[in-house]
């Protein structure tokens, strides 16, 4: 049997003494796209960083595409790209020069977000939702077969809300997995398979 | 490796104007250290390799210490460590351009230690030879504890000559002495043992560093 996209496993993780993952236990069937809702702090993007092999858990499983995010990370980082609240941008770099650090169709994916005019401007003289776009690109360029969003509508204008569906929608058609930690609770809610909540780092049920 | 050197390398050209800080401090440095000697050409000439390597380590400490600035500004280290490389060619890519920028540190101090203290010495190849294997010593175990100090909140700054200055006594120690014997003269031809002994522990630094950054910046 194919083993699930994503299955996590009584995870806990804590930050000194505040648990901001405690006991979650989810799984995600390939190509889903899966909506993680909840406040503020609730532990959306503790989670999609424990998936992403960001940071360790303290306690439980996690398992993507069946890659124990603990034990077999370098597989994991193979299969997933992280769109994080950091932008993982260099400000010296051009929008060009932060892309070639992943290699691929750089040009393709600048035109894709919008930012081709730009590419050899430095990120320094962007605005927040350009570097959003260009972290964008960043997880275009890896190919993933599993992307976790972590608000990817953050900082963007309307134009950037039907880049981001557009986004989801090809990386789906493509097979792959979305995970999406979100405020925009209706819009993703409308294509998502599935929606789990948090708060305070529970699993609501 | 290659991709992660040209980023580095990148980074040190767009910001340029800190190296050229570094170097003031460092030639400051050995104006200072001048002073406290007086106006006494012999002993000025005595000290002269000491004070070089003195006035490089200070200045080395401001270079390894704003190396992984732009890696935490937008956390884009953890971003490269998501990627599927391997993290000890990040970490290679920038000890070898923290190195390049601290051999040409201790290049153009050079001239200001000869200028200073009197200290010319003919044998400009095997002085370059000896600046390029003692700023190896130091970078390789500076870039490492660099990782390692940028990720603390508090105190950065200080943890840092803390850690590596203990470190890199034998390297000090071994550069100091050759580039002495350099200046002095070397009737006993002592130099070439004391470039063993600085190659040795570049060998160790740059294995034993490469193995342990994973474990310096992975959580």
């Amino acid at each position: 049997m194919e083993s699930a996209a994503i299955e996590v496993r009584g995870l806990s993780r804590r930050y000194g003494r505040r648990w901001a993952l405690a006991n979650v236990t989810l799984r995600a069937e390939r190509g889903e796209v899966v909506m993680i809702a909840g406040r503020n702090g609730s532990g959306k993007s503790t989670l999609l960083r424990v998936l992403a092999t960001a940071i360790r858990p303290d306690a439980g499983s996690a398992a993507v595409l069946g890659y124990d995010v603990v034990r077999e990370r370098e597989s994991v980082r193979r299969a997933t790209a992280l769109l994080s609240h950091y932008s993982y941008l260099y400000e010296a770099l051009s929008a060009r020069e932060n892309l070639s650090l992943i290699g691929g169709a750089i040009d393709e994916a600048l035109a894709r977000v919008g930012l081709a005019e730009r590419a050899n401007d430095a990120v320094s003289t962007f605005s927040a939702g350009m570097r959003k776009r260009l972290s964008f690109a960043r997880v275009l360029l890896q190919r993933p077969d599993v992307a976790l969003l972590d608000e990817p509508y953050g900082a963007l204008d309307p134009e950037g809300f039907a880049l981001v569906d557009e986004v989801v929608a090809e990386l789906r058609t493509r097979g792959a997995t979305v995970v999406i930690a979100t405020h925009q609770i209706e819009r993703v809610a409308a294509y998502s398979d599935r929606v789990f909540t948090l708060d305070g780092g529970r699993l609501r049920a | 490796m290659i991709a992660a050197l040209r980023k580095e390398l990148l980074l040190q050209w767009r910001t340029r104007a800190q190296a050229i800080a570094v170097f003031v401090f460092g030639a400051t440095s050995l104006l200072l250290f001048s002073f406290a000697i007086g106006p006494n050409a012999s002993a000025l000439r005595q000290h002269a390799a000491g004070f070089l390597w003195l006035a490089l380590l200070l200045s080395s400490t401001l270079t390894l210490a704003e190396s992984f600035h732009a890696e935490m500004e937008h956390r884009a280290l953890e971003g490269l460590l998501l990627l599927p490389t391997s993290p000890r060619a990040i970490y290679y890519g920038k000890a070898i351009a923290n190195w390049l920028q601290l051999a040409l540190l201790g290049i153009a101090l050079v001239p200001i230690t000869v200028v200073l203290y009197d200290a010319a010495t003919p044998r400009l190849g095997s002085l370059i030879l000896i600046i390029l294997l003692g700023t190896a010593g130091i970078s390789a175990p500076g870039t490492l504890y660099s990782a390692m100090t940028s990720q603390t909140t508090r105190g950065k700054q200080m943890l840092l000559p803390l850690l590596l200055f203990p470190l890199i006594v034998p390297v000090l120690l071994a550069a100091a002495r050759a580039t002495s014997l350099l200046i002095l003269g070397d009737p006993m031809e002592q130099t070439a043992s004391w470039l063993r002994l600085l190659a040795a522990f570049d060998a160790i630094y740059w294995s034993l560093c490469g193995l342990l950054f994973d474990r310096v910046v992975e959580e």
